[in-house]
């Protein structure tokens, strides 16, 4: 089968291309991971990222033929249709909107940036406990969807929001943990935390396009995290 | 967070409250009015006019002329402040933003005195 894979490397190319590069896979369905460390043996210069190779780590987020993945959990039947059986190709390109350090690396301070914004961890002013703090079922239940994020990238780089704007709009993934502590029995800072996203720009940018949903491959719906934020701010606003 | 000096009401929630307010007050009124029409197939110049003068008309003129306008600069403002930046234009964006801002705003201006004229004025 047919890949192709953005090169760059700023040191020496004055600008990215795309390069092709023939992959046997005996008609297997590998992951898009697979088919890089094929790639890596007939061309060891190309550079990206991976660590778990089981979805849980968060590093080879990547565009997989136009739509943002885990290249690790990603099978190639999944890709699109044709892509397994070498009718088309696949194209490999480095998450969208942030800068890339080399081939499929991308720098991303700025989506770090915003997560540290949003004091993703629990703040309770309250005399600590002798042994925790407790929650009851429901109150825990309310965290599901939430904490399992992994901060792959996938959901903010594809948000046009977080494209134009990245030093202003948190993101899709900032504001999912913001809404995880904010959504905390144990964190008492709602009014803290709320304070920092009424402005025009680090929650309210969200047009709700929905691109986070539909990339994020935990399966979960920043969307509606941003509408539970926004319905707090309402409520405290109104 | 994030401070906007020229967006409406300085405030994300304020503005994007503003957004849905003056859609429904738009909604409402293209409804009410196409209603008014399907009612009137026969309409003369008269009975438009005098339905167009009427107070309850010319208050529901006068919420759809305001709607209309904030709308038009809470979504113009998103549009100038996502396309119109150093990303896409370098260092004169700034520049250019506040230009086109300033067109957007002074040019909605005119559009309220001018249907405020229109719709109170007698004319």
């Amino acid at each position: 089968m047919k890949v192709s894979i953005y090169r760059y490397n700023p040191d020496t190319d004055r600008e990215p291309t795309m390069k092709e590069y023939e992959v046997d896979t005996q008609g297997k369905d590998l992951m898009v991971l697979d088919i890089l460390a094929l790639v890596k043996e007939q061309d060891e210069s190309l550079s990206y990222r991976r660590s778990c190779r089981e979805g849980v780590c968060g590093s080879d987020g990547m565009n997989i033929n136009g739509k943002n993945g885990l290249a690790c959990i990603t099978p190639l039947s999944e890709v699109a249709p044709g892509v397994k059986e070498g009718k088309k190709p696949l194209v490999l390109r480095p998450l969208p909107g942030l800068p890339v350090i080399r081939d499929l690396v991308v720098d991303m301070g700025v989506f770090y940036e915003q997560y540290e914004k949003v004091q993703p961890y629990l703040q309770n002013q309250s005399p600590a406990p002798a042994i925790e703090r407790l929650q009851s079922p429901e109150e825990r239940a309310k965290l599901d969807g939430l904490y399992e994020c992994i901060l792959c990238a996938c959901c903010s780089t594809s948000c046009p929001s977080f494209w134009w704007n990245p030093e202003k709009f948190l993101g899709p993934a900032a504001l999912l943990q913001s809404y995880r502590f904010l959504a905390d029995s144990r964190d008492d800072a709602t009014e803290e935390r709320l304070s920092r996203l009424d402005d025009p720009f680090s929650l309210f940018r969200c047009r709700g396009i929905m691109n986070c949903v539909s990339v994020c491959p935990k399966g979960l719906n920043p969307t509606r995290a941003i509408g539970h934020i926004r319905s707090m701010l309402l409520e405290r606003g109104v | 967070m994030v401070t906007s000096v020229t967006s409406l009401g300085r405030n994300g929630l304020y503005d994007w409250l503003i957004q849905r307010v003056s859609a429904v007050v738009m909604g409402v009124y293209v409804i009410g009015l196409l209603g008014y029409l399907l009612a009137h197939p026969d309409l003369d110049y008269g009975t438009w006019a005098a339905f167009m003068g009427s107070l309850p008309m010319q208050i529901a003129n006068t919420l759809l002329l305001f709607s209309v306008a904030a709308h038009t600069w809470v979504g113009l403002w998103t549009v100038t402040t996502d396309y119109l930046t150093r990303l896409a234009l370098g260092g004169a964006a700034t520049g250019v933003r506040l230009v086109a801002q300033a067109l957007i705003g002074l040019l909605l201006l005119v559009y309220i005195l001018w249907g405020l004229l229109m719709i109170w004025g007698g004319a």
